[in-house]
Protein backbone atom coordinates (compact mmCIF):
# COMPACT_ATOMS: atom_id res chain seq x y z
CA UNK A 1 0.00 0.00 0.00
CA UNK A 2 1.03 3.56 -0.68
CA UNK A 3 0.12 6.54 0.08
CA UNK A 4 -1.02 8.95 -2.37
CA UNK A 5 0.14 12.39 -0.78
CA UNK A 6 3.16 14.08 -1.89
CA UNK A 7 5.57 14.75 0.17
CA UNK A 8 4.68 18.85 0.99
CA UNK A 9 0.94 16.90 2.17
CA UNK A 10 2.37 14.39 4.36
CA UNK A 11 4.02 17.11 6.42
CA UNK A 12 1.24 19.96 6.42
CA UNK A 13 -0.56 16.64 7.76
CA UNK A 14 1.24 16.81 10.95
CA UNK A 15 1.08 20.26 11.34
CA UNK A 16 -2.31 21.12 10.72
CA UNK A 17 -4.63 18.35 10.60
CA UNK A 18 -3.47 15.57 12.56
CA UNK A 19 -1.18 17.98 15.06
CA UNK A 20 -0.06 15.54 17.70
CA UNK A 21 -0.76 17.93 20.77
CA UNK A 22 -3.46 19.98 19.65
CA UNK A 23 -5.77 17.39 17.41
CA UNK A 24 -4.47 13.98 18.81
CA UNK A 25 -4.00 14.89 22.05
CA UNK A 26 -1.18 12.53 21.94
CA UNK A 27 2.35 12.95 24.48
CA UNK A 28 1.03 15.54 26.33
CA UNK A 29 3.44 15.24 29.55
CA UNK A 30 5.89 17.51 28.33
CA UNK A 31 3.52 19.70 26.72
CA UNK A 32 2.00 20.15 30.32
CA UNK A 33 5.38 19.96 32.33
CA UNK A 34 8.09 21.51 30.82
CA UNK A 35 6.75 24.16 28.28
CA UNK A 36 7.36 27.13 30.66
CA UNK A 37 9.67 28.55 28.12
CA UNK A 38 9.96 28.78 24.25
CA UNK A 39 13.45 27.05 24.24
CA UNK A 40 12.37 24.67 26.98
CA UNK A 41 9.73 23.66 24.10
CA UNK A 42 11.90 24.22 20.91
CA UNK A 43 14.73 21.78 22.76
CA UNK A 44 12.43 18.97 23.53
CA UNK A 45 10.36 19.77 20.20
CA UNK A 46 13.63 19.23 18.71
CA UNK A 47 14.58 15.66 20.15
CA UNK A 48 11.21 14.38 19.50
CA UNK A 49 11.41 15.40 15.88
CA UNK A 50 15.04 14.06 16.03
CA UNK A 51 13.78 10.25 17.01
CA UNK A 52 10.71 10.31 15.07
CA UNK A 53 11.95 10.79 12.16
CA UNK A 54 14.97 8.43 12.59
CA UNK A 55 12.49 5.73 14.08
CA UNK A 56 10.00 5.97 10.87
CA UNK A 57 13.27 5.47 8.46
CA UNK A 58 14.62 2.80 10.41
CA UNK A 59 11.01 0.66 10.72
CA UNK A 60 10.63 1.77 7.12
CA UNK A 61 13.77 0.28 5.88
CA UNK A 62 13.59 -2.93 8.13
CA UNK A 63 9.38 -3.44 8.19
CA UNK A 64 9.97 -6.72 5.43
CA UNK A 65 11.83 -8.26 8.46
CA UNK A 66 9.98 -7.81 11.18
CA UNK A 67 7.58 -10.18 12.29
CA UNK A 68 4.25 -9.02 12.98
CA UNK A 69 3.77 -10.72 16.37
CA UNK A 70 6.75 -9.33 17.55
CA UNK A 71 6.39 -5.81 16.00
CA UNK A 72 5.55 -3.47 18.96
CA UNK A 73 8.51 -4.43 20.71
CA UNK A 74 10.45 -4.15 18.16
CA UNK A 75 8.90 -0.61 17.66
CA UNK A 76 10.05 0.29 21.20
CA UNK A 77 13.69 -0.99 20.97
CA UNK A 78 13.97 1.26 18.10
CA UNK A 79 13.06 3.89 19.66
CA UNK A 80 14.84 3.49 22.54
CA UNK A 81 18.01 3.33 20.34
CA UNK A 82 17.25 6.58 19.24
CA UNK A 83 16.31 8.00 22.39
CA UNK A 84 19.39 6.99 24.09
CA UNK A 85 21.19 9.05 21.03
CA UNK A 86 19.81 12.40 21.46
CA UNK A 87 19.60 11.58 25.33
CA UNK A 88 24.18 11.25 25.19
CA UNK A 89 23.76 13.93 22.64
CA UNK A 90 21.98 16.71 24.46
CA UNK A 91 24.08 15.87 27.64
CA UNK A 92 27.25 16.01 25.91
CA UNK A 93 26.58 19.85 24.40
CA UNK A 94 23.50 21.07 26.10
CA UNK A 95 23.96 20.43 29.33
CA UNK A 96 22.58 23.45 30.63
CA UNK A 97 18.85 23.10 28.74
CA UNK A 98 19.26 19.27 29.19
CA UNK A 99 19.55 19.53 33.23
CA UNK A 100 16.07 21.79 32.97
CA UNK A 101 14.66 19.13 30.58
CA UNK A 102 15.25 16.37 33.53
CA UNK A 103 13.61 13.06 32.90
CA UNK A 104 11.33 14.45 29.81
CA UNK A 105 14.06 13.40 26.90
CA UNK A 106 14.27 9.78 28.33
CA UNK A 107 10.96 9.47 28.54
CA UNK A 108 10.38 10.26 24.96
CA UNK A 109 10.71 6.56 24.99
CA UNK A 110 7.36 6.03 25.57
CA UNK A 111 5.62 8.80 23.38
CA UNK A 112 2.72 7.01 22.17
CA UNK A 113 2.47 9.82 19.19
CA UNK A 114 5.64 8.19 18.08
CA UNK A 115 4.75 4.29 18.16
CA UNK A 116 1.19 5.27 16.56
CA UNK A 117 3.05 6.65 13.66
CA UNK A 118 5.41 4.18 12.98
CA UNK A 119 1.95 1.69 13.40
CA UNK A 120 -0.03 3.48 11.38
CA UNK A 121 2.51 4.77 8.69
CA UNK A 122 5.91 3.14 8.73
CA UNK A 123 5.57 -0.37 9.14
CA UNK A 124 3.41 0.33 5.32
CA UNK A 125 5.06 2.86 3.56
CA UNK A 126 8.25 3.51 1.54
CA UNK A 127 11.06 4.70 3.28
CA UNK A 128 11.12 8.87 1.29
CA UNK A 129 7.18 8.64 2.65
CA UNK A 130 7.81 7.73 6.22
CA UNK A 131 10.74 10.20 6.20
CA UNK A 132 8.25 13.05 5.20
CA UNK A 133 5.54 12.07 7.69
CA UNK A 134 7.92 11.41 10.68
CA UNK A 135 9.35 15.26 9.84
CA UNK A 136 5.53 16.25 9.28
CA UNK A 137 4.71 15.09 12.89
CA UNK A 138 8.16 15.93 14.83
CA UNK A 139 7.24 19.43 13.23
CA UNK A 140 3.92 19.15 14.12
CA UNK A 141 5.01 18.38 18.09
CA UNK A 142 7.38 21.25 17.69
CA UNK A 143 5.15 23.66 17.13
CA UNK A 144 2.84 22.54 19.53
CA UNK A 145 5.38 23.16 22.33
CA UNK A 146 6.66 26.36 21.09
CA UNK A 147 3.40 27.65 21.25
CA UNK A 148 2.71 26.65 24.59
CA UNK A 149 5.82 27.66 25.48
CA UNK A 150 5.48 31.11 23.66
CA UNK A 151 2.13 31.94 25.80
CA UNK A 152 2.86 30.79 29.03
CA UNK A 153 6.46 32.84 28.98
CA UNK A 154 4.53 35.71 27.41
CA UNK A 155 1.77 36.11 29.52
CA UNK A 156 3.44 34.27 32.80
CA UNK A 157 7.19 35.97 33.05
CA UNK A 158 6.05 38.57 30.54
CA UNK A 159 9.77 37.78 28.16
CA UNK A 160 10.04 35.58 25.29
CA UNK A 161 13.20 33.80 24.78
CA UNK A 162 14.66 35.14 28.10
CA UNK A 163 13.86 38.78 27.01
CA UNK A 164 11.34 41.31 28.85
CA UNK A 165 9.72 42.49 26.21
CA UNK A 166 6.29 43.27 28.30
CA UNK A 167 8.06 44.69 31.40
CA UNK A 168 5.44 43.53 33.37
CA UNK A 169 3.97 39.48 34.36
CA UNK A 170 0.12 39.38 33.34
CA UNK A 171 -0.36 36.04 34.65
CA UNK A 172 2.34 35.16 36.90
CA UNK A 173 0.47 32.06 37.28
CA UNK A 174 0.80 30.39 33.71
CA UNK A 175 4.79 29.89 34.58
CA UNK A 176 3.88 27.68 37.52
CA UNK A 177 4.07 23.96 37.17
CA UNK A 178 0.47 22.93 37.95
CA UNK A 179 -0.96 25.64 35.61
CA UNK A 180 0.25 23.94 32.55
CA UNK A 181 -2.69 21.99 32.98
CA UNK A 182 -5.03 25.09 32.57
CA UNK A 183 -3.05 26.53 30.11
CA UNK A 184 -3.12 23.31 27.32
CA UNK A 185 -6.93 22.97 28.68
CA UNK A 186 -7.46 26.78 27.94
CA UNK A 187 -5.64 26.76 24.54
CA UNK A 188 -7.19 23.69 23.33
CA UNK A 189 -10.67 25.30 24.17
CA UNK A 190 -9.84 28.28 22.00
CA UNK A 191 -8.63 26.21 18.82
CA UNK A 192 -11.99 24.27 19.24
CA UNK A 193 -14.02 27.85 19.26
CA UNK A 194 -12.22 28.99 16.13
CA UNK A 195 -12.64 26.09 14.29
CA UNK A 196 -16.29 26.24 15.22
CA UNK A 197 -16.92 29.31 14.43
CA UNK A 198 -15.10 28.85 11.04
CA UNK A 199 -17.52 25.93 10.48
CA UNK A 200 -20.60 28.14 11.32
CA UNK A 201 -19.30 30.66 8.80
CA UNK A 202 -18.85 28.18 5.83
CA UNK A 203 -22.24 27.43 6.44
CA UNK A 204 -23.90 30.47 6.29
CA UNK B 1 -4.27 -16.99 40.71
CA UNK B 2 -3.67 -13.68 40.43
CA UNK B 3 -5.01 -12.72 43.82
CA UNK B 4 -2.82 -16.06 45.27
CA UNK B 5 0.10 -14.39 44.11
CA UNK B 6 -0.51 -11.28 45.62
CA UNK B 7 -1.02 -12.98 49.05
CA UNK B 8 2.35 -14.77 48.66
CA UNK B 9 4.17 -11.00 47.67
CA UNK B 10 2.50 -9.63 50.52
CA UNK B 11 3.29 -12.30 53.41
CA UNK B 12 6.83 -12.45 52.20
CA UNK B 13 7.16 -8.93 52.21
CA UNK B 14 5.30 -8.60 55.61
CA UNK B 15 7.87 -11.17 56.93
CA UNK B 16 11.08 -9.30 54.93
CA UNK B 17 9.98 -5.74 57.15
CA UNK B 18 8.98 -7.48 60.60
CA UNK B 19 12.94 -9.41 60.02
CA UNK B 20 14.43 -5.80 59.72
CA UNK B 21 12.33 -4.02 62.51
CA UNK B 22 13.84 -6.99 64.87
CA UNK B 23 17.42 -6.79 63.29
CA UNK B 24 17.75 -2.80 64.03
CA UNK B 25 18.22 -2.51 67.71
CA UNK B 26 21.32 -4.61 67.90
CA UNK B 27 22.72 -1.64 66.21
CA UNK B 28 23.55 0.83 69.63
CA UNK B 29 26.38 -1.91 70.53
CA UNK B 30 29.29 -0.33 73.17
CA UNK B 31 27.95 1.99 76.05
CA UNK B 32 25.30 3.82 73.75
CA UNK B 33 21.92 1.93 74.18
CA UNK B 34 19.55 3.63 71.71
CA UNK B 35 19.96 7.24 69.46
CA UNK B 36 17.29 9.16 68.00
CA UNK B 37 16.78 12.90 66.27
CA UNK B 38 14.34 15.25 68.27
CA UNK B 39 13.70 18.44 67.59
CA UNK B 40 14.90 19.93 64.35
CA UNK B 41 18.30 20.70 65.76
CA UNK B 42 18.49 17.51 68.60
CA UNK B 43 19.97 14.00 68.67
CA UNK B 44 18.96 12.56 71.76
CA UNK B 45 21.45 9.68 72.81
CA UNK B 46 20.34 6.83 75.95
CA UNK B 47 23.47 5.02 77.23
CA UNK B 48 23.78 1.56 78.64
CA UNK B 49 25.13 2.74 82.23
CA UNK B 50 25.46 6.00 83.27
CA UNK B 51 28.58 8.52 82.11
CA UNK B 52 29.96 11.49 84.40
CA UNK B 53 27.35 14.08 83.60
CA UNK B 54 30.25 16.64 83.56
CA UNK B 55 32.76 15.45 81.01
CA UNK B 56 29.49 14.18 78.88
CA UNK B 57 28.58 17.69 78.81
CA UNK B 58 31.47 19.16 77.25
CA UNK B 59 30.36 19.94 73.69
CA UNK B 60 33.51 19.92 71.75
CA UNK B 61 33.89 16.16 73.09
CA UNK B 62 31.59 15.49 69.71
CA UNK B 63 32.07 15.90 66.64
CA UNK B 64 28.98 15.05 64.08
CA UNK B 65 28.25 14.64 60.44
CA UNK B 66 26.35 13.35 57.72
CA UNK B 67 27.05 9.75 56.69
CA UNK B 68 27.27 11.08 53.13
CA UNK B 69 29.56 14.13 53.80
CA UNK B 70 32.51 13.56 56.34
CA UNK B 71 34.03 16.40 55.82
CA UNK B 72 31.79 18.69 56.68
CA UNK B 73 31.23 18.98 60.17
CA UNK B 74 27.76 20.10 62.23
CA UNK B 75 29.27 22.42 65.13
CA UNK B 76 27.14 20.56 68.65
CA UNK B 77 26.47 24.26 70.20
CA UNK B 78 25.29 22.55 73.62
CA UNK B 79 25.11 19.23 75.44
CA UNK B 80 22.69 18.59 77.96
CA UNK B 81 22.68 15.41 79.98
CA UNK B 82 20.22 14.33 82.24
CA UNK B 83 20.88 13.88 85.97
CA UNK B 84 21.65 10.11 86.11
CA UNK B 85 23.69 10.58 83.28
CA UNK B 86 22.04 7.83 80.99
CA UNK B 87 20.76 10.29 78.38
CA UNK B 88 22.00 13.16 76.42
CA UNK B 89 20.89 15.67 74.49
CA UNK B 90 22.85 17.46 71.51
CA UNK B 91 21.85 20.93 69.93
CA UNK B 92 23.01 22.35 67.13
CA UNK B 93 23.16 25.69 65.25
CA UNK B 94 21.18 24.36 62.67
CA UNK B 95 18.03 22.22 61.94
CA UNK B 96 19.85 18.86 60.86
CA UNK B 97 18.48 17.06 57.26
CA UNK B 98 16.86 14.03 58.97
CA UNK B 99 16.47 12.11 55.96
CA UNK B 100 20.17 10.83 55.89
CA UNK B 101 22.55 8.85 59.05
CA UNK B 102 24.32 11.35 60.87
CA UNK B 103 27.65 9.46 62.50
CA UNK B 104 28.53 11.02 66.13
CA UNK B 105 32.01 10.29 67.69
CA UNK B 106 32.13 11.00 70.89
CA UNK B 107 35.87 11.26 72.81
CA UNK B 108 36.15 10.60 76.29
CA UNK B 109 33.04 9.67 77.45
CA UNK B 110 31.85 6.90 79.63
CA UNK B 111 35.71 5.96 80.17
CA UNK B 112 36.50 5.29 76.62
CA UNK B 113 39.05 6.81 74.63
CA UNK B 114 36.58 7.29 71.47
CA UNK B 115 33.52 5.53 71.01
CA UNK B 116 31.85 6.12 67.13
CA UNK B 117 27.64 5.61 66.39
CA UNK B 118 25.55 6.38 63.91
CA UNK B 119 21.90 8.11 64.29
CA UNK B 120 19.32 7.45 61.63
CA UNK B 121 15.40 7.48 61.41
CA UNK B 122 14.03 4.27 61.46
CA UNK B 123 14.63 2.06 58.33
CA UNK B 124 10.55 1.03 58.31
CA UNK B 125 9.38 5.07 58.96
CA UNK B 126 11.86 6.08 55.58
CA UNK B 127 10.52 3.33 53.85
CA UNK B 128 7.34 4.35 54.48
CA UNK B 129 8.21 7.84 53.46
CA UNK B 130 9.31 7.23 50.10
CA UNK B 131 5.52 5.14 49.42
CA UNK B 132 3.80 8.18 50.73
CA UNK B 133 6.40 10.27 49.01
CA UNK B 134 5.49 8.45 45.77
CA UNK B 135 1.99 8.20 45.99
CA UNK B 136 1.18 11.99 47.41
CA UNK B 137 3.60 14.28 47.52
CA UNK B 138 5.61 13.66 44.33
CA UNK B 139 2.71 12.22 42.56
CA UNK B 140 3.77 11.03 38.87
CA UNK B 141 0.41 12.29 37.33
CA UNK B 142 -0.09 15.11 39.16
CA UNK B 143 2.94 17.05 40.10
CA UNK B 144 5.39 15.27 37.85
CA UNK B 145 2.51 15.34 35.10
CA UNK B 146 3.65 11.95 33.72
CA UNK B 147 1.49 9.56 31.99
CA UNK B 148 -0.99 11.90 31.03
CA UNK B 149 -1.89 10.34 27.68
CA UNK B 150 -3.79 7.27 29.24
CA UNK B 151 -4.07 8.99 32.60
CA UNK B 152 -6.83 11.20 30.34
CA UNK B 153 -7.36 8.73 28.15
CA UNK B 154 -9.00 6.25 30.39
CA UNK B 155 -10.47 8.15 33.01
CA UNK B 156 -13.93 8.56 31.58
CA UNK B 157 -15.29 6.02 33.53
CA UNK B 158 -14.54 4.47 37.60
CA UNK B 159 -14.99 0.91 36.22
CA UNK B 160 -12.07 1.54 33.36
CA UNK B 161 -9.90 3.78 35.95
CA UNK B 162 -9.95 0.93 38.57
CA UNK B 163 -9.17 -1.57 35.57
CA UNK B 164 -6.43 0.21 34.49
CA UNK B 165 -4.72 1.44 37.81
CA UNK B 166 -4.62 -2.00 39.05
CA UNK B 167 -3.30 -3.72 35.73
CA UNK B 168 -0.67 -1.13 36.03
CA UNK B 169 0.17 -1.13 38.99
CA UNK B 170 0.70 -5.13 38.97
CA UNK B 171 2.83 -4.55 35.59
CA UNK B 172 5.13 -1.43 37.43
CA UNK B 173 5.71 -3.55 40.20
CA UNK B 174 6.98 -6.40 38.53
CA UNK B 175 8.95 -4.51 35.99
CA UNK B 176 10.97 -2.46 37.67
CA UNK B 177 11.51 -4.82 40.31
CA UNK B 178 13.18 -7.35 37.23
CA UNK B 179 14.91 -3.81 36.27
CA UNK B 180 16.55 -3.34 39.99
CA UNK B 181 17.95 -6.73 39.63
CA UNK B 182 19.59 -6.38 36.56
CA UNK B 183 20.60 -2.56 37.14
CA UNK B 184 22.65 -3.32 40.21
CA UNK B 185 24.12 -6.60 39.00
CA UNK B 186 24.44 -6.28 34.88
CA UNK B 187 24.54 -2.50 34.54
CA UNK B 188 26.42 -1.44 36.97
CA UNK B 189 29.08 -3.60 37.59
CA UNK B 190 29.90 -3.68 33.57
CA UNK B 191 29.39 -0.06 33.02
CA UNK B 192 26.48 0.12 30.77
CA UNK B 193 24.98 2.99 32.25
CA UNK B 194 24.34 4.40 28.24
CA UNK B 195 22.06 1.47 27.48
CA UNK B 196 19.58 2.00 31.17
CA UNK B 197 16.56 2.98 28.62
CA UNK B 198 16.73 0.22 25.94
CA UNK B 199 17.02 -2.34 28.84
CA UNK B 200 14.16 -1.06 31.26
CA UNK B 201 11.48 -0.15 28.40
CA UNK B 202 12.76 -3.83 26.58
CA UNK B 203 11.81 -5.33 30.27
CA UNK B 204 8.58 -3.42 30.62
CA UNK B 205 7.33 -4.90 27.17
CA UNK B 206 8.31 -7.92 28.06
CA UNK B 207 6.55 -8.29 31.35
CA UNK B 208 3.46 -6.85 29.59
CA UNK B 209 3.56 -9.50 27.41
CA UNK B 210 4.33 -11.89 29.69
CA UNK B 211 1.54 -10.85 31.46
CA UNK B 212 -0.65 -10.95 28.50
CA UNK B 213 0.11 -14.76 27.83
CA UNK B 214 -0.18 -15.81 31.14
CA UNK B 215 -3.80 -14.17 32.18
CA UNK B 216 -4.64 -15.03 29.02
CA UNK B 217 -4.52 -18.89 29.80
CA UNK B 218 -5.16 -19.07 33.18
CA UNK B 219 -7.65 -17.06 33.72
CA UNK B 220 -9.91 -15.79 30.51
CA UNK B 221 -12.45 -14.13 32.44
CA UNK B 222 -10.17 -11.97 34.00
CA UNK B 223 -8.47 -11.31 30.58
CA UNK B 224 -11.65 -10.15 28.80
CA UNK B 225 -12.05 -7.24 31.45
CA UNK B 226 -8.45 -6.00 31.87
CA UNK B 227 -6.72 -6.97 28.72
CA UNK B 228 -7.24 -3.95 27.01
CA UNK B 229 -5.46 -2.09 29.61
CA UNK B 230 -2.47 -4.09 28.80
CA UNK B 231 -1.30 -3.08 25.55
CA UNK B 232 -1.73 0.98 27.26
CA UNK B 233 0.71 0.47 29.86
CA UNK B 234 3.97 0.49 27.52
CA UNK B 235 2.42 4.15 26.31
CA UNK B 236 2.48 5.43 29.75
CA UNK B 237 5.45 6.68 30.07
CA UNK B 238 5.75 6.19 34.30
CA UNK B 239 6.35 3.05 33.43
CA UNK B 240 9.88 4.28 32.32
CA UNK B 241 10.67 7.03 34.58
CA UNK B 242 10.15 4.84 37.85
CA UNK B 243 13.24 2.42 36.87
CA UNK B 244 14.95 5.72 35.95
CA UNK B 245 14.37 7.17 39.59
CA UNK B 246 15.19 4.09 41.33
CA UNK B 247 18.94 3.84 39.66
CA UNK B 248 19.70 7.57 39.75
CA UNK B 249 18.46 7.31 43.48
CA UNK B 250 20.91 4.28 43.79
CA UNK B 251 17.39 2.87 45.55
CA UNK B 252 17.70 -0.58 47.53
CA UNK B 253 15.09 -3.41 46.55
CA UNK B 254 12.91 -2.48 49.31
CA UNK B 255 13.11 1.44 49.05
CA UNK B 256 12.05 0.25 44.95
CA UNK B 257 9.38 -1.58 46.13
CA UNK B 258 8.02 0.88 48.01
CA UNK B 259 8.69 2.93 44.74
CA UNK B 260 6.82 1.06 42.53
CA UNK B 261 4.31 0.40 44.76
CA UNK B 262 4.05 4.09 45.80
CA UNK B 263 3.39 4.87 41.71
CA UNK B 264 1.29 2.77 41.15
CA UNK B 265 -1.20 3.65 43.27
CA UNK B 266 -0.63 6.83 43.14
CA UNK B 267 -1.46 6.51 39.16
CA UNK B 268 -4.77 4.55 40.29
CA UNK B 269 -5.81 7.40 42.71
CA UNK B 270 -5.55 9.81 40.08
CA UNK B 271 -7.55 8.10 37.76
CA UNK B 272 -10.05 7.38 40.43
CA UNK B 273 -10.39 10.70 41.59
CA UNK B 274 -10.31 12.07 38.14
CA UNK B 275 -12.73 9.73 36.90
CA UNK B 276 -15.18 10.50 39.91
CA UNK B 277 -15.36 14.25 38.60
CA UNK B 278 -15.21 13.54 34.81
CA UNK B 279 -18.33 11.26 35.37
CA UNK B 280 -20.46 14.39 37.02
CA UNK B 281 -18.65 17.15 34.28
CA UNK B 282 -20.74 15.07 31.57
CA UNK B 283 -23.79 16.16 33.41
CA UNK B 284 -23.05 19.64 33.66
CA UNK B 285 -23.47 22.43 31.19
CA UNK B 286 -19.83 22.86 30.01
CA UNK B 287 -19.22 25.81 27.12
CA UNK B 288 -19.28 24.04 23.86
CA UNK B 289 -15.89 24.53 22.80
CA UNK B 290 -14.76 23.24 26.32
CA UNK B 291 -16.29 19.86 25.81
CA UNK B 292 -14.40 16.73 26.32
CA UNK B 293 -10.72 17.18 26.27
CA UNK B 294 -10.49 20.65 27.28
CA UNK B 295 -12.14 20.69 30.27
CA UNK B 296 -10.75 17.26 31.36
CA UNK B 297 -7.62 19.14 31.39
CA UNK B 298 -8.88 22.24 33.41
CA UNK B 299 -10.25 19.70 36.60
CA UNK B 300 -6.55 18.20 36.21
CA UNK B 301 -5.29 21.47 36.76
CA UNK B 302 -7.32 22.15 40.13
CA UNK B 303 -6.11 18.81 41.13
CA UNK B 304 -2.60 19.63 40.54
CA UNK B 305 -3.52 22.34 42.96
CA UNK B 306 -4.82 20.83 45.92
CA UNK B 307 -2.20 18.42 45.31
CA UNK B 308 0.41 20.93 45.83
CA UNK B 309 -0.74 20.77 49.43
CA UNK B 310 1.02 17.41 50.34
CA UNK B 311 4.40 19.12 49.55
CA UNK B 312 6.14 19.20 52.95
CA UNK B 313 4.34 16.66 54.50
CA UNK B 314 6.54 14.23 56.79
CA UNK B 315 5.30 12.03 58.93
CA UNK B 316 8.10 10.48 60.38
Amino acid sequence: MATDKNSLQLVTNGILQENPIFKLALSMCPAVGISTTVVNGLMLGIAVLFVQVFSSVTISLIKDFIHPRIRIPTYTLTIATWVTVIDLTLAAYFPAAYAQMGIFVKIIVAFAIITMRLEMFACKESVPASFWDGLGMGLGFLVGMVVIGFVRELLGSGAIFGYDVLGFKPLLFFILPSAGFFVVGLMMGFFNWIEASYAKRGKK
Amino acid sequence: MMIKNRLNLAVWFWAAISALVLCSPAWGAGIVASTSFGEDNEIIVEFRTPVEVAIAGEAQRYRVFEETDPDILLPVTEVEVADDGTRATLRFADPLNTTSAHVVNAQGIGGLESTTFTVSKSYLGYLLTVLISALLIKNFVFTKYLGLCVFFGTSKRKETAKGMGVVFTIVVVVAVSMSWVLYQYVLKPFHLDYLQIVVFIGLTSLTVQAVDTVLRKVNPVLFKSFGVFLVLVIANCVVIAVPLLMASNEYNYFETLMLSLGAGGGFLLALYLMSSVRERVELARVPEPFKGLPIAFIVAGQFAMAFLGFSGLQLF
